[in-house]
């Protein structure tokens, strides 16, 4: 594979297509610049006009014609949230749910991926064949069986409760124990016979090389964790354990229906960080995205 | 392979190989545990509940004393069927796919395209903008969609200025899903294009410069060696699409609240409602169809694909 992507470039000297051929090339080439810049500009402008809008007051939000710029900015769309609206507390929930989550994926999905791919055990295949089998099971399958559940055992309203649904996920399995089959058995038996036994082996030869799938399984986890909805919606059901998008839409199809100013501060408070955390760290998000084609 | 040595070296006696594999099964089930302790309660029993559920006549008040459940066989799916409100939101749910799917493919096809065709550094800059929307929340976006789309919002002033009739978009019965629609593309094109873009880099270069030798021009090189190349790609790329957009709920919940006159109104969001409404039965009932289309659209596609081979 390799050969043949690097193959042609210095095997074959260009002769060079006709001149004629050239021209409609850089023709081609120009069209395609001005079709990306296009996209590229309708694909930001929301944000742009999020941003933009935060900073404005009602009175101009309703003005007719329509202002880029604000006129006289504003700052408190954003802190009668933080006053007002107890934003901070739903940040603090939203942020303790995904750093749960991903903790426990990494470290739950890395020691089932490591008996699945380095250990023999009764019922091994049919266990793999089941997590697969609930890679594609959506959440709104279970969420009611799931919420008696939960209510039995008295976790409504608990953090418990709005992360223990999320703790493991198959998709975690899958990439964990992807990447361990390629690890070299004899490393493994090297670290036996120098007397280590499967927990050390574990910890300190497997855990250290898995760098790249536990980046990844740890940002697709914590992507979906921020985002999540349903669940949310449904497990938590006083403001004190709201995440961030349950209230924003609670907000937004609530009293505050009309509160331009406010929704669109509460909108750049939720996507801010994670277009940060994605700036930093693309090349993991992307890697995540090709590896697995999960969002 | 190279590990057979080392077995060799230590292969011990019938018996005592066989109390080793013991133990080692031990000490993999342990290993495993953690994971299958939660996988089970939250993932497989639900799961299992969830059909069960379907075919009884559940409801909330049913949850501190379970013993007066009854099972009611395929009366809840009977009464979906018969309840117009589940009908209009699968019909809806349809038309967010057919209509969707092959829009949010052809838009990241192209994107994909675009950006393979030797566009030098300021690839990675179109690729990160054209992701961003990927990375951000449903409901957040579905709010700033909300604003953009109002009668004299941002989108209907720019319509305006190029002369274009603009629509009332959320509460008009015909343009209220396709806004949503839009808004979809929009958020979803990015994974398509990471994924296209991937599956373009593993077509032999020198394959469309033999076609181009041969004559052939863009758009032929295009439909003859591009795209029957990527099939498993684009293959992969419709399944997800699917079993993402068969379930949306955000939009029409923060957007519309379902409406007008239930045209956004989705399976999905029948389920939340009914399950809101205490009735477990029927709202498990409904998951169940939405699966079932999930798993059988997901044939449907792989099978598809595949048969052109």
């Amino acid at each position: 594979m390799t050969m043949l992507k690097n193959a042609p470039a210095e095997a074959v000297p260009h002769t060079g297509p006709p001149i004629r051929r050239r021209a409609r090339g850089r023709g081609l080439r120009a069209l395609t610049y001005a079709g990306l810049v296009a996209a590229a500009a309708a694909t930001l402008l929301p944000f742009i006009w999020m941003l933009l809008g935060s900073f404005k007051t009602q009175g101009e939000l309703l003005r007719r014609p329509l202002t880029w710029w604000p006129k006289d900015p504003i700052l408190s769309n954003y802190t009668t949230w933080f006053t007002d609206h107890g934003i901070g507390q739903f940040f603090v929930n939203s942020l303790v749910v995904a750093v749960v989550t991903v903790l426990g994926n990494l470290l739950f999905c890395s020691m089932v991926g490591y008996a699945l791919a380095k250990m023999e055990f009764p019922g091994k295949r049919l266990l793999f064949l089941v997590v697969m089998l609930t890679l594609m099971v959506p959440g709104v399958v279970t969420f009611v069986p799931l919420f008696v559940m939960v209510s039995k055992l008295d976790l409504v309203n608990t953090y418990p409760g709005l992360i223990l649904p999320f703790l493991v996920s198959p998709l975690g399995v899958f990439l964990m124990r992807q990447f361990m089959l390629g690890i070299p058995q004899s490393l493994l038996e090297a670290a036996r016979i120098d007397g280590a036994g499967e927990f050390r082996t574990f910890t300190r030869i497997v855990m250290p090389l898995c760098g790249p799938p536990l980046a990844t399984l740890g940002i697709l986890t914590f992507l979906s964790s921020w985002n999540n909805f349903l669940w949310p919606l449904v497990a938590a059901q006083s403001e004190e354990k709201y995440t961030l998008p349950v209230a924003l839409a609670l907000f937004s199809t609530g009293q505050h229906a009309t509160d331009y100013g406010l929704l669109l501060a509460g909108a750049v408070l939720i996507i801010t960080p994670i277009i940060a955390l994605f700036v930093a760290l693309q090349r993991y998000f992307i890697q995540g995205v090709a590896g697995t084609g999960i969002k | 392979m190279a590990a057979a040595p080392l077995l060799l070296a230590g292969t011990p006696r019938g018996s005592g190989q066989r109390a080793r594999e013991r133990r080692n099964g031990v000490v993999a089930w342990a290993f495993a545990l953690p994971f299958v302790l939660v996988f089970a309660a939250f993932m497989l029993m639900p799961l299992v509940s969830s059909f069960v559920l379907s075919f009884t006549d559940f409801t909330s008040r049913d949850v501190q004393d379970p013993l007066t459940v009854e099972f009611v066989g395929l009366e809840q799916y009977a009464a979906l069927f018969e309840d117009p409100r589940f009908r209009r939101s699968m019909i809806n749910t349809g038309y967010f796919v057919v209509v969707g799917i092959p829009l949010t493919m052809v838009v990241a096809l192209a994107l994909a395209v675009a950006l393979n065709s030797g566009i030098g550094r300021l690839r990675t800059l179109f690729r990160t903008a054209f992701f961003t929307p990927v990375v951000t929340s449903i409901v957040a976006v579905a709010v700033l969609w909300r604003f953009i789309l109002q009668p004299d919002g941002l989108l209907n002033t720019m319509l305006e200025s190029f002369g274009a009739a603009a629509p009332d978009w959320l509460n008009s019965t015909t343009w209220a899903m396709p806004s949503m629609i839009l808004m979809a593309v929009w958020r979803n094109m990015g994974t398509l294009m990471i994924i296209f873009l991937a599956g373009l880099q593993t077509i032999p270069r020198e394959m469309l410069e033999a076609a181009e030798v041969d004559g052939a021009n863009a758009v032929q090189r295009f439909f003859s060696i591009t795209v029957p190349m990527l099939r498993p790609t684009l293959l992969l790329g419709a399944v997800l699409l699917s079993v993402g957009y068969l379930q949306f709920f955000e939009e029409p919940f923060v957007m519309t609240n379902g409406g007008p006159l239930d045209s956004t109104y989705s399976v999905s969001y029948y389920t939340y409602n009914q399950f809101g409404f205490g009735q477990y039965g029927l709202a498990s009932a409904a998951s169940y169809v939405l699966f079932l289309a999930i798993v059988l659209l997901s044939i449907v596609q792989f099978r598809a694909l595949r048969s052109k081979d």
